[in-house]
Formats: structure tokens, sequence, C-alpha cells
């Protein structure tokens, strides 16, 4: 089966030969959690892999912002930085393990391939990631805005939003005693 | 551990896309073809879209669920949500790991505490602390009495959702007695903000074990009344029994954790699978239910409850002494007295409750077991003393993706049944 996945993206094991790899994508950890980091175009071929391997359940999908993230993001080698992230938590129910996927999603071209065909439940976590980052999945069957209004510009969660200050008028005292 | 496999698994997931239960359709159009349709000659029988909520009293809150009908009959549905968005997540990003309890304690407000443990848990991963003993034995305490008091509310939103108004209030009385335990301890019914980073708020007051020794001593009898009132009841039987029916297979497919899948035979709890505190030292059931259905979720909430209270008796007997919270001074501050005598303890406190403290860069992902399934929380460091991102995932966010699916095929009737079975909160789940 990695065998397989690992024809799937074989820049990436091309690139980089040093780290571990799972399914043909490469592994890090991050305090004690295994992350697996793919290609963009290999994000949905390696999680049908996991599926396959028993992370049948996707807990938690959203996306980060790392504009002007100053750090090192703890990616592995081969893996170059993009301002978008897409975080997408699996669970094996049966071993009792997780995992974590992450792919960068670069600004210019914000769009990556919806998972909803394998894990219906991430539906609603596509659907916020598109409404509060402005990331597109491809493949998803009604991506619409969906904490906030239809008609809503701007996707609030990126980092050049502001945090919207709303004047609050406060009436004076009625008696000054 | 129920017998899936993948097989089973692709079947339910083909079968989750081939019934055509879930609408799609935007919100706007369902508003223009919301209400009634006469029907003409030719169109008998058409499909009418009718919008429930977000103003029913069912709903929980603001939860608004567009159905098509045939008649009776519920075809398709979409739970749309929103209603309720305050953008905490951003509100996250604005404050400091010592204010954020403050905030995301506000997400889920029927069982707050767990939200506060599941951020104070991942912002300790990511500081590479470890709490002490007695923190998180209180930590465990209050956040069963915490389950307690949710599920007291479970039971007495269902009953009124079905007509069963007694029950309400007999469910109001018990949550509010243990309400007035976790005020005493925390100084507030509900937003506690007590689990932080490094600890708790505070130690436990004078004289707990004895108040909470008797707020626990009647509810074994009350729960035997709850029993006679509503188990046994053919009425509410026939309410719930074999409406709004899910198999583990799609509860797996979709996320949805909790009693809901814990109803369809699948003993999954994260507190004894993926062992969370001092969770691995206490004895307790996981329940499971057999059909899936509104009633197992029910019973599994009321037991729940009894088995909660066990692991509350096992928590007084083991509860150890020792400090409530990590005395490192670079994230709790000093105790008081020591203010008084030292400048440097008053330059740690200064700085604490001004700046916060900095969380070394890197991200982490915690997963506990709340009264509704899997809470967890996602949070990026870049090493400052605020999240760089902050994300909760709620599980009434992911069970609400259910609804179409239990919904689907059910009389309009048995709508109220069965969001009040799945129990969505909707401050977790617009946050």
């Amino acid at each position: 089966m990695s065998g397989e996945a690992a024809a799937a993206t074989p820049a990436e094991a091309g690139d980089a030969p040093e780290p571990e790899l799972l399914h043909g994508a490469p592994v890090a950890r991050s305090g004690g959690q295994l992350t697996v980091h793919p290609a963009r175009d290999g994000y949905l071929e390696l999680v049908a892999a996991l599926r396959g391997d028993g992370y049948w359940v996707c807990t938690d999908l959203c996306g980060v912002d790392y504009r002007g993230y100053g750090p090192s993001r703890g990616l592995p080698p081969g893996v170059s930085p993009e301002r978008f992230e897409v975080v997408a938590n699996l669970l094996d129910p049966t071993a009792r393990r997780r995992v974590r996927v992450r792919v960068q999603v670069p600004e210019d071209e914000p769009t990556v391939a919806s998972i909803t065909s394998l894990h219906p439940g991430a539906d609603f976590h596509e659907r916020e990631t598109w409404d509060l980052f402005g990331i597109h999945f491809d493949g998803h069957p009604h991506l619409t805005r969906i904490l906030m209004p239809d008609e809503w510009e701007g996707h609030p969660l990126r980092k050049d939003y502001a945090v919207g200050r709303i004047p609050v008028q406060f009436k004076a005292p009625r008696s000054a005693r | 551990m129920s017998a899936t496999d993948l097989d089973a698994l692709d079947a339910a997931l083909e079968h989750l896309g081939r019934d055509g239960s879930v609408l799609r359709m935007s919100e706007t159009e369902a508003e223009e073809r919301s209400g009634y349709q006469p029907p003409t000659g030719e169109g008998l029988g058409e499909r009418m879209i009718m919008n429930m909520g977000p103003q029913h009293p069912s709903t929980h809150g603001v939860l608004r669920i567009v159905l098509e009908l045939d008649g009776e009959l519920i075809t398709r549905s979409k739970p749309v949500i929103g209603y309720l968005h305050t953008g905490m997540e951003k509100t996250g990003e604005e404050l400091t790991f010592l204010q954020g309890p403050t905030n995301v304690t506000r997400m889920d407000y029927a069982s707050p505490l767990f939200t506060e443990l599941a951020f104070s848990l991942a912002t300790e991963q990511l500081l590479g602390i470890e709490v002490p003993e007695r923190a998180q034995w209180i930590r465990m305490l209050m956040c069963e009495v915490n389950r307690l008091t949710s599920h007291m509310l479970f039971m007495a939103t269902n009953g009124m959702d079905l007509g069963a108004v007694s029950m309400m209030l007999y469910g109001w009385r018990e949550r509010e007695e243990l309400l007035r335990f976790l005020e005493k301890v925390t100084g507030l019914r509900m937003n506690h903000n007590y689990i932080r980073p490094g600890g708790v708020a505070a130690d436990l007051p004078d004289g707990w074990r004895d108040d909470l020794l008797a707020t626990l001593e009647p509810l074994p009898d009350r729960l035997e009344e709850f029993d006679t009132l509503m188990t046994g009841q053919p009425i509410w039987r026939e309410r719930l029994q074999g409406v709004g029916v899910i198999t583990t297979e799609e509860c797996l497919s979709l996320g949805v954790t909790g009693p809901i899948l814990r109803s369809t035979g699948h003993a999954w709890d994260l507190r004894r699978d993926m062992p969370y505190l001092r969770y691995d030292e206490v004895d307790f059931d996981v329940l499971v239910g057999s059909y899936g259905d509104c009633f197992d979720r029910y019973a599994i909430r009321l037991n729940e409850i009894r088995e909660s209270i066990r692991i509350i008796h096992q928590v007084l007997d083991k509860m150890p002494s020792g400090d409530y919270r990590i005395q490192d001074k670079k994230v709790t501050p000093p105790p008081r007295a020591r203010i008084d005598e030292s400048m440097e303890a008053l330059i740690h406190h200064f700085k604490i409750f001004t700046e916060g403290f900095k969380v070394p860069e890197g991200e982490a992902y915690v997963a506990i077991e709340s009264p509704r399934g899997e809470l967890g929380c996602y949070i990026v460091s870049d090493g400052s003393s605020k999240p760089y991102r902050m994300h909760i995932r709620g599980p009434s966010f992911v069970n609400i993706q259910s609804l179409p699916h239990l919904m689907h095929g059910g009389m309009v009737a048995d709508a109220v049944a069965i969001v009040s079975s799945v129990d969505p909160i909707l401050g977790e789940v617009d946050r």
C-alpha cells in the first residue's frame, strides 16, 4: 500500500530523502504527536491511504494563516512553507492513535482538494475554513459561508483582517445626584 | 469495540452519499421558497420547504433547520448555523494564554469547564509542563460535576421538548443544586474560568467534601424518579424508540462522537480509550446502546449521570493533598503572601498579569471527552504570550451534521425529538 501512495507523490520523495515517509509524504513529530506533510496534489490520496490504514474518523479540519509568522514551523525538510495551511486531524479508533495532516496552501491559489468524499463529516469544517480563511475546497458539494452571513465580504480569520471595533455609545447617567 | 471494518465503512459512505438526506440550498433560496405553497392540480404532493427556527423553542438556541417536506415526511434537511457567531477564535488570538479560558469558557455554556480544560491541556502541552497531582484530581472532580449539570440540563430540555414538562422542573432543580457547588468552588455558576494553564484558579474551599456529598446524596433517588417518570413510560418510549436511527459506520464517517456514537453500540469514550488527567485510575463503565435511536441516547445520558457519580465518589477517596497549581514562576502567579515580602514575586505577578507568559512555538491538538463528544483544542503558538491560532473542535458543531441523516424519512413531529437528542449547544457550534 505504501508503494502505491509513494508513486503518487514522486517529487516529494525525491526532494527529501532523509525524513521518515508515510505513504510518500514526509513525517514530523510535534510534541509527541504525529504530523504528515503531503504535497497539495497528494493530499487526497494520502487521506485515502490513511483511511485504509484505519484512520476512519476525521475529527477536525481547520485552517491556519501563517502570514507574518516568525519562527520556524516545524516542517520536515523538503516541505516549503506557504501562507496558508489546512490541518486535518484523523483518528484511528481501533488502534487509538491520531495523525495530523498539514497541507501547505499558497496565497495566490488558495485551493485544496476536498476530503468530503472520504469523510462526509469534514463538510462543515471545510465550509468553515472557506468562510473564515477563503481557502477553496475542490470537489466540496456545497461550499458556502457557514458562520458569517451570505453577503459578508472578506475572510475574518485571515491575519490581514483586522479585529473590528464598533464604537459603543454610553449614555450619560440620568441623574448626577 | 464493535466489529466495524473498512467495507462496512465504505458501504455507509456510499449510503450517506446516495440517500440524499442533505439539502444543498442557499439560505436566500430557502427563504424565497419557504412558506406554504398551495398545491395545484398537477403539483399535488410537490415538496415544500419549511424553515424551523432560528426562533423555535426546541432548537436549543438559534439553530435553524431548513426542512424539505413531502406531506408529513421529512425528505431532506439542512441545518443553518452562524446566528450566534461572535468570532471567538479571532478573539482568542487577541487574548493572552492566561486570559484565554475566559474566552473559551463561553463557547459551550452548558459545560464550560471542559472547554477550559481542553484549552489548558493544549497550552500545557506546548509549555511542556505537567500540573501537580492534586490539580489533576480537582480538574477531574469539577469536570464530572459539570458533566452532571450538563446531562441534567439535557434531561430537562429533552423532557420539555417532548412534553414531559414536569421533567423540565426536576432537571433544572438538580442542575441548580450542582451549580451551587460549582459556584461555591469557582465563584460563578457558569463561565467559571476556573481551570487555567498551570492548574486551577483556587484550591477547593473549606467544607467542599461535605457540601458535595450532601449535594450528591439525593441524586440516586432522584434518578430513580426520572426512571419512573420517563424510562418505563409507554408514551415516552413510543415517542423515542426507533426515532432518528443512525449506525456506527455513519457516525464514524460523519465524525460524530459522544452519546450519539455510543448509542450505536460502539464503545468509544476518550476518558477510557485515550485517557487524560487521571481517568485511567478510576473505575467506570462506558455505556452503549444497541439501536442508535433517540431512546438510546436518552438512556445513555441518564446512566452516564450514574457513572459520573461513581467517578466523583472515587475522586473523593483518592483526592491527594498538595498544590492546586504548578509552582512555576513563569506560568502561575506567586502566592499572595509572597508578594508582600518579595520584590521579585511582585515583579513576576505583575509580568504575568500584564504581558502574560510566553509559550514556546509549535502546535498541539488535545482532545477530551465532553458531555457531547470529542472536544478538541488546536493551538499554534509563535513563541509569544498570545496564541497565534486557537481553534476549538466543538462536538456539537460536528454532531449537528448528523441531523439530516437522522431526520431523513422521519415525521415532522420527530424532528423536535431528534434535535433534542443530539443535544447541541449553539454557543459551541457557532463560536
